[in-house]
């Protein structure tokens, strides 16, 4: 058996989010990349099944060299391979809607039983790429997934909805998921391991193209204004501490 | 402008607020372009689910393999009707349902799809579509095609109330269409565990969220919300962790919150947790992001460290209740 997850880098929310100079998109140098979140608990999914059953666990990216770390470190944590899709990201504008359709020709290549992928990316606006992808093969899909196990050709899965609600579905393989939460944590693992990695791994590299028609054009992009702000307290930590006491006695809540 | 139509979610007999806020929205495109707005209504004993919602028309579709969601009748059925009826605009609430029909329906009938969405804008007779990404931090915006064009709508702009009549609208019966067998069977729905506390009822909440660094540091706050009389909630990446129970969990899959005091420590203020907590009577952000969204809706804040002001707090708060 056979599990394939998709991953994508998505801006550091953290750092600066720099806007082109056409104000129209991402600035893509300026940007630190970061492995979507959802994605690394898509690859942590996938190594507890491998734990458990002994599948094949085959990550792919696309894009340019920028991924090799995210890819490495899933080969330090377990995975069994790794594929990039040489496509450059730089000269296109590319969304959800192109990336699934790189993703489905690797994916119909390697024939596996479960797509394991993130649920959504903060910096995507058209859809989520495992919603995407399973039509796109022909495949069912559930997203917003905290829990995997498999049993012969079919998954048992943890669907969340709203409220903390929870559905236990039962779902025919072949098929995709979009992973919100890993039943663990993803694991650490020591850059020394990913460098190991490194030395020792391999990437397997692939070309694809950018088809750009399914999706939407953005032709503004900008930082929200923002209509009202905190008053940021001042002073020494004690005299902030004091100050949000006396607020909150003011509520008359202490 | 041709019709609008809105995907009413519902889930045990009670059609959900984001439904409503849906409404809301298409009520607005009608009202400055035209068109009647459309609500659909999928299930099995759905009569009484379409008494208030704000629409022109109902379509429902009733048949026992529609009693709960699952993926694959639900979008082969709003795949035959959207093809059948063409319209302009459908929209969905960006919900862990309205994401995966939005998407799926997206690539099967290769309609562009909006997700993440703020607010679909009427200009001159086109639509424009304002989509709230990275977390809150960026907007981006763009014109809708002259097809259908599909929506994933957040909370926020819109409100529930807005979305509501009195005067129940004409409903329409639409045949089910045939479907292939689906590949998805629910087995079975499992609610909360009623042994934790509800948070969406308690009076002082302290969240925290990836700020917070490591699971050691959950004991400070539990500290500094003892002191304060109140209880622990978090954002996702906290219960991910596993540091607090799903239950605890503020947002998306999680719970809207209205406490009188709300002390967000190392919490950014991405849309699902804001739109989660924007009911609360005060918020006080602590953070050391300092352009962090979460002071955009918080009344006080700082930017120091939130375990240096917890030890700091802890030791005010018990000053002020020694008098």
């Amino acid at each position: 058996m056979k599990i394939v997850i998709p991953i994508q880098l998505v801006p550091d929310r953290v750092e600066e989010i720099v806007i082109n100079k056409e104000k129209d998109g991402f600035d893509l140098e300026e940007i630190a990349w970061i492995l979507n979140e959802f994605d690394d608990h898509a690859v942590e999914q996938g190594i507890i099944l491998k734990e458990k059953t002994g599948v094949e666990v085959v990550v792919v990216a696309a894009g340019g060299e920028k991924s090799d770390e995210a890819l490495f470190t899933a080969a330090a944590k377990g995975a069994d391979r790794l594929i990039r899709v040489n496509v450059d990201f730089s000269t296109e504008k590319v969304n959800n809607h192109a990336l699934a359709k790189i993703f489905q020709t690797i994916i119909m290549e390697e024939k596996p039983d479960l797509i394991l992928t993130g649920v959504s990316n903060h910096n995507g606006f058209d859809g989520a790429i495992g919603a995407l992808l399973a039509e796109y093969l022909g495949m069912p899909y559930i997203g917003y997934i905290s829990g995997v196990d498999i049993e012969g050709m079919s998954a048992l899965v943890l669907k969340d909805y709203p409220g903390g609600i929870k559905a236990k579905m039962e779902v025919a393989l072949p098929a995709v998921l979009g992973i919100s939460s890993s039943e663990k944590p993803p694991r650490y693992v020591p850059i020394s391991k990913v460098r190991q990695a490194m030395k020792t791994g391999s990437v397997q590299e692939k070309d694809g193209d950018i088809d750009l028609a399914g999706g939407l054009i953005i032709d503004r992009m900008y930082e929200p204004e923002v209509s009202g702000r905190a008053e940021i307290l001042s002073g020494s930590l004690k005299d902030i501490a004091d100050r949000i006491a006396e607020i909150v006695k003011s509520q008359g809540l202490i | 402008m041709s019709e609008i139509f809105v995907y009413v979610e519902h889930f045990q007999g009670i059609v959900s607020d984001i439904t409503y806020m849906c409404l809301a929205q298409a009520q607005q495109i009608a009202k400055s372009n035209g068109g009647n707005v459309v609500a659909v209504l999928l299930g099995h004993n759905i009569e009484l689910l379409s008494k208030d919602l704000f629409a022109d028309e109902i379509i429902t579709v009733s048949h026992d393999s529609l009693a709960e969601f699952t993926y694959d009748p639900f979008a082969a059925v709003l795949a035959k009707i959207i093809q059948d009826k063409q319209p302009g605009l459908m929209i969905f609430g960006d919900t862990s349902i309205g994401s995966d029909l939005a998407g799926g329906l997206s690539a099967r009938l290769h309609l562009p799809l909006v997700s993440f969405c703020k607010e679909i804008k009427a200009e001159e007779g086109k639509l424009r579509f304002v989509a709230q990404i990275c977390g809150g931090k960026i907007f981006a915006e763009g014109d809708l095609k002259e097809c259908t064009s599909l929506v994933t709508l957040s909370p926020g702009k819109f409100k529930a109330k807005d979305g509501k009549t009195t005067t129940t609208p004409k409903v329409s019966a639409y045949s089910l269409p045939a479907f292939e067998k689906s590949r998805i069977t629910l087995k079975e729905i499992i609610l909360p565990s009623g042994e934790d506390l509800d948070i969406s009822k308690e009076e002082i909440l302290i969240g925290i969220g990836r700020g917070i660094e490591n699971e050691d540091n959950v004991s400070l706050a539990k500290e500094l919300a003892d002191a304060l009389g109140g209880e622990l909630c978090a954002s996702r990446p906290v219960i991910d962790q596993g540091w607090l129970s799903t239950s605890r969990l503020v947002g998306k899959s999680g719970k809207t919150i209205k406490p009188k005091l709300y002390l967000a420590l190392g919490i950014s203020g991405a849309p699902e947790h804001v739109e989660s907590i924007e009911e609360s009577e005060m918020i006080i952000a602590v953070n050391t992001d300092p352009e962090a969204p979460i002071f955009n809706i918080a009344r006080y804040g700082t930017t120091e460290n939130l375990l240096d002001i917890s030890k700091e707090l802890i030791r005010s708060i018990q000053k002020v209740k020694g008098g």
